[in-house]
């Protein structure tokens, strides 16, 4: 049995009277692509900002790489956040860096290496997402939506992180652009070791890339597993969201 | 052997070459003292890295021994490697597949440049302020053709919040002016005996300069600098463009609005700021040299002459163009980047600050002329 990295036993969170989650489960094993799935409101970027201790919620455990996040006093916390990287939706690169800065940020606050060895690894990790080398002068404001995401990827990857979570990693790339970004994912899982939680739109990447996922819907997991397993269970909202027998993924 | 939870590096002096034993974690926390070892070090002109021992490894690690690598290699000592596993290996192909160029940082311009492209910036920057303002007449004059196209309904909300909602701050503000005022002149005008003039001074100073003044420094820091994030955030949003595409014109709905607003609310606010302000210098008259309200009034009727206080009310207009006019004019400019609205925010106070005491300034000089 692998390692388990992620588990999630009966979250369940509200907003006033709306309710989000009612007791979802999901697990995550070590060194695997894994996705949660579902349509726009269905919960899944809140269940991913509760992993990553950006919001609470109301019942239930949540194990991230051994931590339980209830009961998680502040210091444990700030050694959880180091061990993993988390890419947003838009970015988020700090604004008044530029890319290679918000890089060795990371490096300046979080180890004492010598700064020839942190602009070293800035021009490493820059490469290892496939940005030129003269990216890291320029600022956020003068990049394209595509070297955005790449440039936020190489701060995510920063501390070598042993998990990473990545927010709609290809939303806004066009078609190729997202398959690089798939191929770049699967290269960086199998040779760095990681273990990568995403949340994703794209039915491409869903195809080829992704080993397990969870599909939310009415606030519950209908389904976990692979999608040659999920595909097999009869659900209005799987044949909706993989729009079965018409022009999406074939079983 | 050693304990493998931190980096080390052994040193062994051969007669031929230099052996480095490596071992243990070379991962991101443990590698400074390997650093500040590897940064002493004097090889002689074959090294030998022996990395058989290195229990952990990580990017980190692979860039350490690269960045010694090549520095060594520069001063002409060949290295080698041996006792190298294959997940390191694959790992450092990862890392370093042959498209590591050096790329050096953009230089940066003389002091000299960056004086000259300032000065050039600020000048372009007047010029478009007035291409700006003559735009705004243009569809003035046109919107003045068709008064339909007026928009009253948003004058009267603009009017109404930066005026009316500006009343306590401003009676703040002037009530504080007026107490300085008084207060310091008293201590002066009593060495003589004149209290009484203590009327003449705060009646003609405060309606005449600082009530105005004071206003529109409020005004500038409240109104203008709300006018700028709110057409800023506007074309960040791209608001703006989805308006000229509908045939919109942002000058007719965005900047005329509020400097006409901002044009009738500014006299009124003079004119309120100057009664809370001659309040303030009443209630210190009265503490300080027992002068009572109703003789202040009194000796006020004939120390005030009219002109003072239309002066005063008259610049109100002038101030609130230039406030509206230029907060709007840096609302506009405001790019799509996050930082640029905080930039344009900041520009628009000092400059429509600027503006009005040299618009001040000018006031004075032209009415002293005048023998006003």
């Amino acid at each position: 049995m692998k390692h388990v990295i992620i588990e999630a036993r009966d979250i369940v969170t509200s907003f006033g009277d709306t309710i989000i989650h009612d007791h979802v489960n999901c697990t995550v094993y070590e060194n695997e692509i894994y996705a949660l799935l579902g349509g726009s409101g269905s919960g899944k970027s809140t269940l991913l900002r509760e992993m990553i201790l950006l919001q609470s919620f109301q019942s239930g455990t949540l194990n991230v790489l051994g931590y339980n996040l209830t009961t998680i006093t502040p210091l444990q916390a700030q050694d959880l956040r180091r061990q993993w990287g988390v890419l947003f939706q838009s970015g988020a690169l700090y604004s008044s860096l530029s890319v290679g800065e918000n890089i060795a940020m990371l490096y300046r606050e979080y180890t004492d290496l010598s700064p020839k060895l942190i602009d070293e690894l800035v021009a490493l990790k820059i490469d290892l997402v496939g940005l030129p080398q003269h990216a890291r002068y320029l600022f956020p404001s003068e990049l394209s939506g595509g070297m955005i995401k790449r440039a936020a990827l190489a701060r995510a990857l920063a501390l070598d992180p042993k998990l990473l979570f990545l927010d709609e990693p290809t939303s806004g790339l066009d078609p190729l652009s997202s398959r690089q970004f798939d191929a770049l994912i699967q290269q960086l899982r199998d040779l760095l070791g990681l273990t990568i939680v995403m949340v994703t739109h794209d039915l491409d990447t869903i195809h080829n890339s992704i080993d397990r996922f969870a599909l939310l819907g009415d606030k519950k997991v209908i389904a976990e597993g692979r999608l040659s397993e999920v595909l097999q269970i009869d659900h209005p909202l799987v044949d909706y969201f993989f729009q079965k027998g018409s022009y999406g993924i074939k079983g | 052997m050693q304990s493998s939870s931190t980096a080390h590096l052994k040193i062994i002096s051969e007669p031929s070459h230099t052996l480095l034993q490596c071992s243990g974690m070379w991962t991101l926390p443990y590698l400074s003292t390997v650093t500040y070892q590897l940064e002493t070090l004097h090889p002689k002109s074959l090294l030998i890295w022996d990395v058989s021992n290195i229990s952990e490894l990580d990017s980190a690690g692979i860039a350490l021994w690269h960045l010694y690598h090549r520095a060594f290699e520069k001063e002409g000592i060949t290295s080698e490697l041996i006792g190298i596993n294959e997940n390191h290996s694959k790992l450092y192909s990862l890392l370093y597949s042959g498209k590591n160029e050096i790329f050096s940082p953009p230089t940066r311009p003389s002091w000299l440049y960056s004086l000259g492209e300032g000065a050039h910036k600020n000048l372009t920057g007047i010029t478009q302020f007035i291409a700006f303002l003559g735009e705004a007449f243009v569809l003035l004059f046109y919107t003045l053709l068709h008064p339909s196209k007026i928009r009253y309904r948003s004058i009267v909300a603009h009017i109404f919040t930066t005026g009316a909602s500006a009343l306590p701050i401003i009676a703040i503000s002037a009530f504080l002016i007026g107490v300085v005022i008084a207060y310091q002149s008293i201590v002066q005008l009593q060495k003589f005996g004149a209290d009484i003039f203590i009327v003449d001074t705060i009646g003609i100073s405060l309606t005449r300069e600082l009530a105005p003044l004071i206003t529109a420094i409020v005004v500038a820091g409240r109104s203008g600098s709300a006018f700028t994030a709110q057409i800023g955030a506007m074309k960040m949003t791209q608001e703006i463009d989805a308006m000229k595409t509908m045939g919109f014109d942002p000058f007719t709905f965005l900047v005329w609005p509020r400097v006409i607003a901002l044009m009738i609310v500014m006299p009124l606010l003079i004119f309120f700021a100057d009664i809370i302000g001659i309040f303030g210098g009443m209630v210190i008259a009265q503490a300080q040299s027992n002068l009572s309200f109703t003789e202040f009034i009194h000796r006020l009727q004939g120390a005030l002459a009219l002109k003072h206080y239309m002066i005063g009310i008259i610049k109100g207009p002038f101030f609130a163009f230039l406030i509206a006019m230029v907060s709007t004019y840096r609302g506009m400019q405001v790019s799509s980047n996050t930082e640029s609205i905080g930039y344009y925010t900041t520009k628009s106070v000092v400059n429509a600050i600027f503006l009005v005491i040299a618009c001040d300034a000018l006031f004075s000089i032209l009415l002293t002329e005048l023998n006003l």
